[in-house]
């Protein structure tokens, strides 16, 4: 019996290679994909003055996609033994459904191996020093008036993953992600208010040193929340900061540009039409995984397929939307690489990868000065959306009155109907940021690396929910 | 796993894991380490010993040897259930939602599965159970020019018979009826019902929070002070209950050994327990509750294995009858994006139904609902008398509330 570790000292690549060719080859279907993957990370959780949990981890597993007859059949294991029997069971799995049968959109076969190339790689720093940094942080926070509590999340890790296909392709690639989430808790008597910081990187653990200033700064953040008071609902002109109106663009729009969504719902291609109006001329939003040294960077998908730039949204005018191979080949569009799994227990299905707004030619100060009253939006909490209906949170919010950053508000909950929305926005900013904390999640798969991005944006008719 | 995409069979899915745990104390520090896909133990036990250098203190002991309460976490119907029997139960959901709503696209999941826990410690502890699952759900959506209406519900259950695929395909054809017209509603306080999926997307969250044994001991729960005390309306009780047959979040005990059982955690409204793990319990100077769950991977942390509201005495219709102007909220998203801490909820509501003169006409659109549980839930205008699991963690009525903060496009 053959056991893990997979890309251990046991296994030589042209060992893979050849035990990966020989199972997939001779099976009744019209294709078959391989997934390996051997990952460790760390983890270290504090909260308050406690040191809640340090851990390590290592998981090593596999699986097996199979396609017949236009359905898949997908099998996920852990120890290897048996591959064949494992690809037989996926293409009986598939057998079960018959589909209409289609031709995946194709792609070169790609053989290639991927390193990671890291100044200061997060998973070789001694555990010490990992700790040290962040007993310094969390003093901070706790040192400072009215911050009753804090929590700490720092997790790093590694993926080595090896893909190989029945058309002969074979990739390996190594990717780490790092992602740091501070938050200050501030309470007095019943009151409750939190602010926070998330942030990451590809693995670059500078990413996460000298963020000493900004722990201070939420900490005083959250203690001034609980004399803040909560903003009146209502509709408001609202001017989001890069990292909120890039949390918009994913949640928003970036989640209706994948395909998965629109390629069998009639309904909802009649929406998503290229080239309809869904913005002014000012609007551009972009799909990038292949920007170096991003969260949601990378060369080869899941699939295999070669990651390249995509415009949703061009000139205002919607332009192209992420695919998978399937989707591609139903659509009859172009295969964008964005199929991706967030670990060998499942299937890929179309993501996003680094999705931002491209600049525009508004300054700050131009785009505050025009509002009456309004709200001004900082800093992400959290986002979700239903395809046309989104809501996302912002960490921080200050009252906008005769052009002038106001009064300091209680978190603010946004939401809107995104075509409505996109084309409320009246300013496009001239200083785009990417932002690396955070993941995504969809179809259980979360938290999955990526980053955000965009200038400042503001939209008129918002709705502001308060009480 | 069989899955369903836009009412077509897409996929079918086998996953086969396995992982270990190892916790450790040495020179009175806490280690933590974890493996999958078996093979090597020595690395584990490194692991463990590197993160014991930097862990935090060991305030507790493992438990020692004890005879654990039986409780039904297994039935071998599921596994023995054959993959056609079960696209066998998808299509017949499918047909009959469609029946209802012909253009509609359904996503259905239909998953079964079969797990088995060991657990070993020092103390000379040992034990182990066997847990099967089996779940249906569907998430439908149906598009209208750009218009999106979303349902969803599910069924879990460890036994296969207490699935029930009709009922579960009734209750997303009421929502369709429900939301077939659209109706305004403008800005102000409003009496909401949330139903039993309204409770576990909008309310459960906060509360969830505000009963974690840690979040009471660093004194950031809002209900620290509070055991003892009235904090809920009168009619309000509530549970954890890892000890209920076949509930997909029952077992005999949880992930450090400690035995399950039934705890209340609110009694005719007032506050009664909270939910500790050993280190939680020891460092608060109370016993484990048996909630100590490895829940997202990492060491146990206290956590909960099912909740049960109390049936209260109000028929649904009754209290539909009973309002002049108010909304029936189903679901919310982002609702967990605000305070929740300090029990705020808040969020878009994706499934709702407005109320006028005691009756349903029609679906609210672009409406935000904001509020905080200790007040929703210090008054309630009633109870529902008839619960249901959502989840299958959640087992609840539907609960009647008074002014609750709407808002809306257009203020």
């Amino acid at each position: 019996m053959q056991t893990f570790p997979l890309f251990g000292a046991k296994a030589t690549i042209r060992g893979m290679r050849d035990l990966i060719a020989e199972a997939l080859k001779g099976h009744n279907a019209d294709y078959i994909e391989a997934h390996f993957e051997e990952s460790q990370a760390t983890s270290i959780t504090y909260r308050g003055e406690r040191l809640e949990e340090i851990s390590r981890a290592r998981n090593c597993g596999g699986n097996i996609r199979a396609l017949v007859q236009g359905s898949w059949g997908f099998v996920s294991f852990s120890r290897l033994d048996g591959l064949r029997d494992k690809v037989a069971l996926a293409v009986e799995e598939a057998k079960l459904a018959g589909r209409e049968p289609f031709n995946l959109f194709p792609t070169k076969p790609v053989v290639d191996t991927v390193v990671s190339q890291l100044k200061r790689d997060a998973t070789t720093i001694p555990l010490a020093t990992k700790k040290e940094l962040l007993d310094n942080y969390n003093d901070i926070m706790l040192s400072s008036p009215k911050v009753q509590s804090s929590r700490i999340n720092y997790r790093d890790g590694r993926r080595q993953r090896t893909f190989a296909n029945s058309e002969g392709s074979y990739i390996e690639q190594a990717k780490t992600d790092l992602a740091l989430r501070l938050t200050a808790i501030a309470r007095e008597d019943s009151e409750v208010q939190q602010a926070g910081l998330s942030l990451g990187s590809n693995g670059e653990f500078s990413a996460v040193e000298g963020l000493h200033e900004q722990a201070r700064e939420i900490a005083r953040r959250a203690a001034a929340l609980l004399s803040a008071p909560q903003v009146k609902g209502g509709e408001y002109t609202v001017i989001l900061d890069p990292i909120l109106a890039g949390t918009f663009a994913h949640e928003a729009f970036g989640h209706l540009s994948e395909s998965d969504h629109v390629y069998q719902n009639e309904d909802l291609r009649r929406i998503m039409v290229l080239g309809k109006g869904f913005g002014g001329k000012h609007l551009n939003i972009v799909d990038n995984p292949t920007i170096s040294n991003l969260r949601g960077s990378y060369k080869y998908d899941d699939e295999g397929t070669s990651a390249k730039k995509t415009y949703l949204i061009r000139e205002g005018v919607l332009e192209g939307r992420l695919h998978s191979r399937e989707t591609a080949a139903k659509m009859a569009e172009t295969a964008t690489g964005n199929a991706r799994a967030i670990n060998h227990l499942f299937p890929p299905i179309v993501r996003m990868s680094n999705t931002f707004i491209e600049p525009g030619s508004v300054s700050f100060e131009e785009m505050l000065g025009d509002v009456e009253e309004g709200v001004y939006v900082k800093n992400w909490y959290g986002g979700t959306t239903s395809l046309e209906m989104f809501t996302f949170s912002a960490g921080e919010a200050c009252m906008i009155r005769r052009g002038k950053l106001a009064e300091l508000l209680r978190p603010v909950v946004l939401t809107g109907n995104v075509f409505t929305t996109l084309h409320n926005i009246d300013a496009i900013g001239t200083d785009l940021e990417m932002n690396q904390g955070g993941g995504c999640g969809k179809a259980g798969q979360a938290p999955l690396p990526v980053s955000t991005g965009s200038p400042h944006i503001r939209i008129r008719h918002c709705v502001v929910g308060g009480r | 796993m069989i899955q369903f995409e836009a009412s077509e069979l897409k996929q079918v899915q086998t996953k086969e894991s396995s992982s270990t745990a190892l916790r450790i104390f040495k020179e009175g520090r806490i280690g933590f380490a974890t493996a999958s896909g078996g093979g090597d133990v020595e690395a584990l036990v490194d692991m463990a010993v590197e993160t014991s250098q930097f862990g935090g203190p060991a305030s507790f002991q493992f438990p020692s040897c004890q005879d654990y309460s039986e409780v039904c976490t297994f039935s071998p119907e599921p596994e023995k259930m054959a993959m056609e029997t079960m696209v066998e139960i998808g299509k017949e959901l499918i047909a009959k939602v469609k029946g209802h709503t012909p253009d509609i696209l359904c996503d259905v999941q239909i998953t079964k599965g079969t797990s088995s826990v060991s657990l070993i410690n020092s103390q000379g502890d040992e034990g182990g159970y066997d847990k099967s699952f089996f779940g249906l759900s569907l998430e439908g959506i149906l598009v209208r020019d750009t218009d999106m209406l979303w349902v969803e519900d599910s069924e879990s259950s460890c036994r296969s018979d207490l699935v029930r695929v009709h009922e579960l395909a009734d209750r997303v054809i009421w929502q369709l009826e429900m939301a077939k017209e659209k109706a305004a509603v403008s800005t102000k306080l409003l009496p909401v019902i949330f139903t039993p999926i309204g409770v576990a997307s909008a309310l459960l969250s906060p509360l969830v929070l505000a009963f974690n044994g840690k979040s009471v001991l660093e004194g950031t729960s809002p209900l620290e002070d509070k055991l003892g005390k009235q904090v809920f309306d009168k009619k309000l009780s509530l549970w954890d209950d890892a000890t209920i047959a076949y509930g997909v979040g029952s077992y005999p005990f949880d992930d450090e050994g400690v035995s399950s059982q039934r705890l209340p955690l609110v009694a005719n409204g007032v506050v009664t327990n909270f939910l500790y793990d050993l280190q939680t319990a020891a460092l608060a100077g109370k016993k484990s509750t048996g909630n100590g769950r490895r829940t997202g991977g990492g060491s146990p942390s206290p956590a909960i294995s099912s909740l049960v509201v109390e049936k209260g005495e109000v028929s649904f219709q009754e209290m539909v009858k009973d309002m002049k102007e108010g909304l029936i909220v189903e679901e919310v998203i982002g609702a967990e994006q605000g305070n929740i801490l300090g029990g705020d909820f808040g969020g878009n509501i994706l499934l709702g139904y407005k109320v006028e003169n005691g009756e349903i006409v029609g679906r609210v659109k672009d409406t935000m609902i904001a509020g905080n549980v200790y007040q929703v839930l210090g008054e309630l205008r009633g109870i529902g008398q008839a619960a249901r699991w959502v989840g299958g963690i959640l087992q609840t009525p539907p609960l009647y509330c008074s002014d609750v903060s709407i808002t809306t496009k257009g203020n």
